[in-house]
């Protein structure tokens, strides 16, 4: 199940993603606030490297030579705290107190506050640049732990994107992946009209990054990418992920106005209508093949 | 014994490099100035544990903090300026919201500077830093409490932000004067009136204690070089022994060490407090760092100018 190059169980990990989304559905409209739609693109991606990828030991969160990760897009936490409860890092009751007082799930990611969580997060940008400190330090130690990073399409209008981007590539950090979400959609509207980003992957590339493009609800695609990131070559990795936001949920896909805000109640219950007719049929195709 | 004066930023770098040998977990971060800022002692040493991050200062901030979840005691270096402002908010929810490990060591604080001009003169750093919970703040006054805090912070285990002058300063101490985190140092015994001073203010302000002496005014001066936490119990004595405080800063006075003194005198025994520092303005280049702040009410005659304002005030009141 861990840091594993065999073929991910491809159905497997679309029923964990299919449960997940339901989860971040009801956590978001439980807490009164949260962003659906940058969790549900991001968090087929999450699911592969908890699930399938990375070295990491829920009964023992901080320790030392772990795979870690880095929500740098830490608007989107849900999507990494359902994955964490799954995994079994804290129990799954802990989620419905998501943005409570005194919760251990805070609206933005904060390491002190919830195990698993190797970053505190939310100011975008920044957890990019701290990955880059989660490597060298891995690198200084000679330790062969792998860094993974999210970041999302509007993020890297922060220039200190840019700024990490550099000083990776110049200290050769070659076990830092960064996932970007392509979402295409930002706070206000579509990234491309309000400040493009495109093209990214000349861009990382341009800065010294091995860069590979695929479809980022696609997990074979997202396995294949994630293993050949692995392979060193003195560069550090970019997978430029197309993704839809709000993926999975029909009235959210591609919504600007999911970016962020619970559902109402009878969208919940339609959301997760949805979701339990995907699992069904998910575990139907199990049962044929 | 005298010795020559020296900049404190040029006791940071030794002393990092001393460090460097016993503790292998330190390691340096810079922003291309190394030079200023001295970490090049450290660097030139141990190359492996330094990292020139380039004129990227807010990748530095998060750099470090990165690092220092891994083990690494980061010490990061820059100007004041862009450390607490360019960077402020990276320092901020990066590494002091998470408490992370890093020393934030920045040097060419206040007007002092001179000759760079307001793009480099930082005077806002001690507000900002401040009100950052979890943050220690430091602002040591000579050669020998500079390398006393630098050891003590590497042996702390949390955020700290520490402020150094570019400038050469005068040895005010011994090399075994008690520091405390916290403490002030009482560097003059007095009951007329009490300077606390901070940074190389200090220096001023013992200078200004003799001028009033020979005046007949017994000022107490004590140095601050612990912002934060700032040690009330030293405030309350002095409002209460000497019934009135001038504080002197090479630093805005608005929010810095005349903001954290008048705080702790209000609430627990309020007395007159005049602040000495920057007034609520941007200052200018100068060739000459101290014809530079004498021109903007910056030294020594400027408190003894302000203690003895008190003191009529004071008689006033009294009659
Ligand atoms: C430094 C900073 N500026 C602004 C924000 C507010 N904010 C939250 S999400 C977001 C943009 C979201 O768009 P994108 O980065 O593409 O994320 P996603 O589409 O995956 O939600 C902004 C501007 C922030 N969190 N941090
Ligand atoms: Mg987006």
């Amino acid at each position: 199940m861990n840091q594993s190059n065999d073929k991910p169980d491809v159905r497997r990990l679309q029923r964990i993603a299919t449960k997940l989304r339901g989860n971040i559905v009801k956590m978001i409209e439980i807490a009164g606030s949260g962003h659906n739609g940058g969790a549900m693109s991001a968090i087929d991606m999450i699911v592969y490297l908890y699930f399938h990828q990375m070295r990491v030991r829920p009964d023992e969160p901080r320790w030392p030579d772990r795979d870690r990760f880095v929500m740098s897009k830490g608007h989107c936490c849900p999507a990494l705290y359902v994955a964490l409860a799954e995994r079994g890092f804290f129990a799954e009751e802990v989620l419905w107190t998501l943005r409570d007082i005194e919760s251990a799930l805070q609206g933005h990611p904060d390491m002190k506050k919830t195990p698993g969580v190797d970053m505190t997060t939310g100011s975008l940008g920044q957890g990019v640049s701290s990955a880059v400190g989660i490597a060298l330090g891995g690198k200084l130690d000679d330790k062969e732990y792998n860094t993974f990073v999210m970041c999302s399409d509007g993020e890297m209008q922060e220039g200190q994107v840019w700024e990490a981007a550099m000083a990776a590539a110049h200290h050769k950090l070659e076990r830092m992946i960064v996932l970007v979400d392509n979402n295409k959609l930002q706070t206000d509207g579509p990234t491309a009209s309000i400040n493009n980003v495109e093209p990214i992957a000349p861009k990382w590339e341009a800065f010294g990054w091995n860069a590979h493009a695929i479809d980022g609800h696609d997990f074979a695609q997202i396995h294949e990418a994630v293993q050949r990131c692995l392979v060193p070559n003195g560069k550090p990795s970019v997978i430029v992920a197309e993704t839809v936001k709000g993926k999975g949920i029909s009235f959210m896909e591609n919504q600007v106005d999911f970016h962020s805000g619970p559902t109402k109640p009878e969208q919940t219950e339609q959301a997760l209508r949805e979701l339990d007719e995907r699992m069904r049929s998910l575990e139907q195709e199990e049962v044929r093949s | 014994m005298s010795r020559d004066p020296v900049a404190n930023r040029v006791i940071y770098g030794r002393t990092l490099a001393e460090l460097g040998a016993k503790n292998p977990n330190i390691v340096v971060l810079e922003a291309d100035i190394a030079k200023s800022t001295n970490t090049f002692q450290f660097g030139d040493r141990f190359p492996d544990r330094f990292f020139n991050m380039g004129a990227a200062e807010q990748n530095m901030m998060c750099v470090a903090a990165g690092l220092a979840t891994t083990g690494k005691i980061p010490f990061a270096s820059t100007f004041v300026m862009f450390a607490s402002l360019r960077a402020s908010e990276q320092v901020r929810t990066s590494i002091a919201y998470p408490r992370l490990n890093v020393k934030i060591v920045a040097t060419n604080a206040g007007v002092e500077i001179c000759g760079d001009g307001v793009s480099h003169q930082a005077a806002e750093d001690l507000a900002v830093m401040r009100a950052i919970p979890n943050m220690l703040v430091l602002s040591p006054s000579d050669p020998v409490t500079t390398r006393i805090a630098t050891e003590t912070i590497a042996e702390y285990d949390g955020p700290v932000f520490m402020r150094l002058g570019r400038q050469d300063v005068p040895y005010l101490y011994e090399d075994d004067v008690q520091f405390e985190i916290g403490k002030m140092i009482r560097v003059r015994e007095g009951d007329d009136l009490t300077i606390i001073a901070t940074g190389h203010m200090v220096t001023q302000a013992m200078q200004a204690a003799g001028i009033l002496a020979e005046k007949g005014i017994n000022a107490r001066v004590l140095d601050c070089h612990t912002i934060k936490p700032i040690d009330v119990e030293a405030i309350v004595a002095a409002a209460r022994e000497t019934g009135a405080i001038v504080t002197a800063e090479d630093h805005s006075i608005h929010g810095g060490l005349g903001g954290a003194v008048c705080e702790v005198v209000s609430r627990h025994h309020p007395v007159p407090v005049s602040r000495m520092g920057v007034a609520d303005r941007f200052c200018s280049s100068g060739r000459d760092w101290r014809k530079l702040m004498a021109h903007y009410n910056l030294d020594h005659a400027e408190i003894v100018r302000q203690a003895e304002q008190l003191m009529s005030e004071r008689k006033r009141v009294c009659r």
